[in-house]
């Protein structure tokens, strides 16, 4: 070695090893942790693409801020942190090992009076036994040493405070090293290499290639696996960056049942998963154990965790109505949540895609973005006290249907009607992009509390062909005893009206009127507009319902607002984006549990540390290193003190002791 | 000369009065008390614990005397409300001691009121130069402090009351750890008056004390907050226990030191110099309490990161508020650091400790507010 890297490597050691450094290192720890705070981690890059643009996206993603506690520059920082503080105790640790065991009998006479704590006691009998009784009573121990006449009493306290030092740097190295053995650093290098790659495509598991598996004796892992009721699974899925890595199991779990609990109030009391453990080559079952929230399982040095819960492809039996026909009755449609089907309407081909299922919803006209649900989440904590009564709502579920043209809209129906301003309806939700709420359809419930009466009036009022004798029949009603051509005009002028209503609901009527009506006279024309509807629509109404063989609709109360729900459902459907509303009549539920698996042997290297640290912290700051000397001459003491840590106690330690001594060497 | 040989190290035991041996006897005989009743239903734990409190609390009473006085009084207070019930919770509203003293919500607003009348009268005090009032608010801060005691033990009853399945100790949510965060900055303010014999501290001290409060009564009123919620699953841990007041002695020594960081920093301009302790106190104060504050936190993260692995799977997730705990652990971690770098004391430090505050404050409540994760706790 040259004397030029002799000198690199002796600042590189002295820059490492220096406190101004460590600060500097902790508070940039600390800022650079933020980040990961800040912006959420983990996402799909889906989200951060709509978040920030193609252009942030690809910055951000170059800078690695989606996974920014494994990115090289966040490693490096860490890592510079353990070799900082390994070269800090390397450093120190001689000294002070000799520190905890010297007592400084050495130290002269000159050097002492330099001390900042120095103080020259005289007395008239000063006597080394009972300075020396005086240090055993104050806890010091201590050493004495002849220097040519005097005698010098080298004391000390305390010395635990060094271990203490040693305790907690060396701790922070062992949590490091614990939590690098734990962290997907060593799949970060096989992936450098190549030996191992993340797979993006959404493919069946058994389809993924050997190089985005990872075999069971990997050393660590933590991977998340869905199960649904009555299947088993065995392997988990790593999440990492935009793909995911196949984590083969040594055993194969199987889920028997999921259970929920609630508490009265209806927040969830427990979450619980019967799980099996099945040899993975005999396909016996070994070991039956419910993992629940706080309880995991661990077999096989496999850590088996409760983390979520959701649908596990229940089942669901759907009346589907087309909402444009004509006939007013339902068609039957079979499906199941995580499912496809297919539907044809309006000559157009759709596929539903069945998404989510859940059997209650609490008074929330429900958007969980998330099908799964986390079982961990401590968010139920929150101390806000829920203002209405809660009450149950039923079941609900959600799907997205897909026209040929891949377009999507996403809807979440209830299954049982919803009371709502004292009337009855059955609600339908349509939103067309995951991240927007929903917009509720209402669909009026007719006096048999179902869906037909509605939708036979709707039927009737979408055709055509059925005005003429809706338009007779209103008038016939409304003026019976006018002259024939006043009839016959307002005959025209309500299918007229029913025509355009029929063309795109209110909407259409309001174009019309904005059209071909001077503004002065608008209000006045609308007002005639809607009575014509309103009354013509009852008439259409007691048609409907003599048709389908059911009693005659009272003029009331009743019937108005069910005539006006309906006319306002009507108008809406122009806007639902679907052309059939599907309405859950009965389902099989299958529920699924989300599992996190765990392997990590770093855990208890962890911990040992932890338990380092803590008993280092506390013996630095409560352990106080003292030491203390008495030289002692034939008139006089010289006292010094010492300690490395300078504080208000150790000052008035220091007062407490001249004092005591000036006392002791004075005589009675 | 004997005397100087051995009095300043009398052994605790020999100076403990026959007032010290009653108060231990009493704790234990409590303890047994409450054995004998509950025994049954307790774990090897909770029979541990039981046990620890009655030796921790003997030899925290032992050690400083007012804590006997404090325990003595809300054991009372505490126990009669309990007992005033007659196990039907709607004697919270009929029950004439209950309505106006003892339940939960009333000791709450008792320890509230006390907590900012203390706060005028320290600045009274200060402002005064008065011994007498100074007092005064000490007594006062004193009572906040026994009332807000007695609501917590008063509340953990009331839930078991709605229902034994809801029953949980009150240290659940955001509201209930506000009024721990109160108590505990208040012990340990009383404290360091009776350390250094200095009472002019508190008004900067119970200024914090009175934020939380306002927060308290906003979250009270404006969110009916104080209903008691059961426990969903993930809370329901035995680490909780320990984990949150761990935590919570971690923030209120930081708040503490950041308080005495203000002080520190408007004396060392001469400002209020004169009526405030000198420099060299306030510095020590400061240091005192991050130590502990530190020591706790320690602990706290720890305990938090046994809790993690036992329901998240995970003792380390980089979870937002685990992250967050890091940062305020790392910042004070370099001011420990720089107290020992000569020429760096003074007030740079105690501008540290005043923005250590801010890093605290945003991990308490920042976290929950503005960024998502598991940890949320208790959202606004
Ligand atoms: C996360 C990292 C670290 C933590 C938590 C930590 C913690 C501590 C604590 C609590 C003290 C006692 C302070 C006091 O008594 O007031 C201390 C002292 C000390 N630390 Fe660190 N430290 C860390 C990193 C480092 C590093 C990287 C170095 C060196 C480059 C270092 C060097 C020292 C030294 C020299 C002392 C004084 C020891 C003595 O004189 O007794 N520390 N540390």
């Amino acid at each position: 070695m040259n004397k030029q890297t002799a000198t690199l490597s002796r600042s590189i050691y002295e820059l490492l090893s220096s406190m101004r450094f460590a600060i500097s290192l902790l508070t940039i720890l600390a800022i650079a942790s933020i980040i990961g705070t800040v912006l959420k981690q983990n996402e799909p890059y889906a989200n951060y693409i709509i978040e920030f643009g193609q252009y942030w996206f690809t910055v951000f993603q170059w800078l690695g801020l989606y996974d920014v506690y494994r990115t090289h520059w966040f490693v490096v920082i860490l890592s510079v942190l353990v070799a900082s503080t390994s070269t800090c105790i390397y450093r120190n640790l001689p000294m002070m090992l000799r520190e905890m065991r010297s007592y400084r009998e050495n130290a002269t006479e000159q050097s002492l009076r330099h001390f900042q704590h120095v103080a020259e006691i005289s007395g008239n009998q000063v006597n080394a036994h009972i300075l020396t009784q005086y240090l055993d009573v104050q806890g010091y121990r201590y050493k004495q040493k002849q220097t040519g006449e005097h005698l010098l009493i080298a004391a000390k306290r305390g010395s635990a405070n060094r271990l203490g030092y040693i305790f907690t740097h060396s701790a922070i190295v062992l949590i490091c090293i614990g939590g690098l053995i734990d962290s997907n650093i060593p799949l970060k290098i096989e992936q450098a290499f190549g030996w191992k790659k993340i797979e993006t495509r959404d493919i069946a598991e058994s389809q993924v290639p050997a190089i985005s598996r990872l075999s069971p004796s990997n050393l660590s892992f933590r991977g998340n696996v869905t199960i649904p009721e009555g299947s088993s699974a065995d392997v988990v899925f790593l999440n990492i960056a935009d793909g995911y890595m196949v984590q083969d199991l040594p055993f194969k779990i199987g889920l028997t049942k999921f259970h929920i609990e609630h508490y009265s109030t209806g927040q969830p009391k427990s979450f619980a998963s019967d799980i099996t453990i099945i040899d993975k080559k005999t396909n016996r079952p070994i070991l039956s154990h419910t993992v629940t929230v706080n309880h995991p399982l661990i077999y096989d040095g496999v850590a088996i965790f409760q983390a979520s819960f959701g649908d596990g492809g229940t089942r669901l039996n759907l009346n589907g109505w087309n909402l444009f026909d004509h006939a007013g009755t339902p068609f039957p449609v079979k499906g199941a949540i995580h499912d496809t089907a297919k539907l044809a309407a309006d000559d157009r081909q759709y596929t539903i895609e069945f998404m989510d299922f859940r059997p209650f919803n609490i008074e929330s006209l429900g958007d969980a973005k998330n099908t799964m649900h986390d079982t961990r989440a401590v968010l139920g904590g929150s101390a806000v006290a829920d203002k209405k009564d809660l009450h149950n709502v039923g079941p609900s579920f959600q799907y997205k249907l897909r026209d040929a043209d891949g377009q999507a809209k996403e809807y979440s129906n209830y299954m049982l009607p919803l009371f709502i301003d004292k009337r009855w309806y059955m609600m339908s939700g349509m939103r067309d992009a995951p991240n927007q709420p929903f917009q509720y359809i209402r669909f009026p419930l007719d006096p048999e509390r179902t869906l037909s009466g509605f939708m036979r009036l709707r039927g009737i009022m979408l055709d055509r062909t059925r005005h003429p004798e809706i338009a007779q029949r209103f008038v016939a009603y409304a003026i019976p005893d006018a002259p024939a051509d006043v009839k016959a005009k307002l005959i025209d002028s309500t299918i007229k009206v029913l025509d355009i209503f029929a063309q795109g609901g209110y909407k259409s009527l309001s174009a019309f009127i904005e059209a071909k009506i001077p503004a002065a006279d608008r209000d006045q024309a609308a007002q005639t507009y809607l009575k014509i509807l309103e009354l013509s629509t009852y008439q259409a109404y007691i048609l409907t319902q003599a048709q389908a063989q059911q009693p005659v609709p009272k003029m009331d109360d009743e019937t108005g607002w069910f005539i006006r729900d309906s006319l306002n459902s009507i108008s809406d459907i122009f806007f639902y984006g679907a052309p059939v509303y599907l309405q859950l009549a009965n389902y099989d539920e299958v529920q699924a549990t989300g599992l996190q698996l765990t392997r990590s042997p770093g855990k208890n290297i962890v911990f040992g540390g932890s338990a380092l640290l803590v008993l280092g912290v506390f013996a630095m700051f409560y352990v106080r290193e003292r030491r203390l000397w008495l030289l002692v001459k034939q008139n006089s003491v010289l006292f010094a003190m010492s300690s490395n840590r300078k504080t208000l106690d150790f000052e008035n330690e220091f007062a407490q002791h001249q004092q005591d001594i000036a006392e002791l060497v004075k005589g009675t | 000369m004997q005397a100087t040989l051995t009095m300043p190290r009398t052994p605790l035991f020999k100076q403990l009065t026959p007032f010290d041996w009653l108060y231990a006897v009493a704790l234990c005989v409590g303890a047994g008390y409450a054995f004998s009743l509950y025994g049954n239903n307790m774990d090897s734990y909770e029979k541990g614990f039981l046990l620890g409190a009655a030796v921790v609390f003997s030899g925290l009473g032992w050690l400083w005397k007012p804590i006997r006085t404090l325990l003595i009084v809300v054991a009372t207070l505490s126990l009669f409300g309990i007992n005033d019930y007659h196990a039907d919770l709607a004697r919270a509203n009929q029950a004439f001691f209950l309505k106006y003293i003892l339940a939960s919500q009333s000791a709450i607003m008792w320890m509230s009121v006390l907590f900012v009348l203390a706060t005028v009268t320290y600045w009274i005090s200060l402002a005064a130069r008065s011994d007498f009032t100074a007092k005064v608010a000490s007594a006062l801060t004193w009572s906040g402090l026994t009332m807000g005691l007695v609501g917590l033990l008063v509340r953990w009853y009331e839930s078991y009351l709605i229902s034994p399945d809801v029953g949980h100790i009150p240290v659940s949510n955001l509201y209930e750890v506000f009024i721990l965060f109160s108590i505990i900055t208040a012990l340990l303010y009383l404290h360091y008056e009776n350390r250094y014999q200095n009472r002019q501290m508190g008004a900067f001290v119970l200024p914090v004390i009175s934020a939380a409060v306002g927060f308290l009564l906003w979250y009270t009123f404006d969110r009916q907050a104080q209903n008691i919620q059961p426990l969903v699953p993930a809370l329901q841990s035995y680490w909780m226990k320990i984990h949150v007041p761990a935590n919570f002695i971690g923030y209120g020594s930081f708040s503490l030191a950041a308080m005495i960081g203000v002080a520190y920093l408007l004396a060392s301009k001469g400002i209020l110099a004169s009526r405030l302790p000198k420099l060299e106190i306030l510095d020590d104060v400061m240091y005192k309490s991050i130590a502990v504050g530190f020591g706790f936190f320690t602990i706290a993260t720890i305990l938090g990161a046994m809790w993690a692995a036992e329901a998240w799977g995970g003792y380390w997730s980089w979870d937002p508020k685990e992250t967050w705990a890091l940062i305020v652990w790392l910042n004070y971690a370099a001011w420990l650091h720089i107290r020992l770098v000569k020429g760096l004391r003074g007030p740079l430090l105690a501008w540290w400790a005043v923005v250590g505050l801010f890093v605290t404050v945003f991990a308490f409540l920042g976290v929950n507010m503005f960024l998502s994760g598991l940890h949320s706790y208790g959202t606004l």
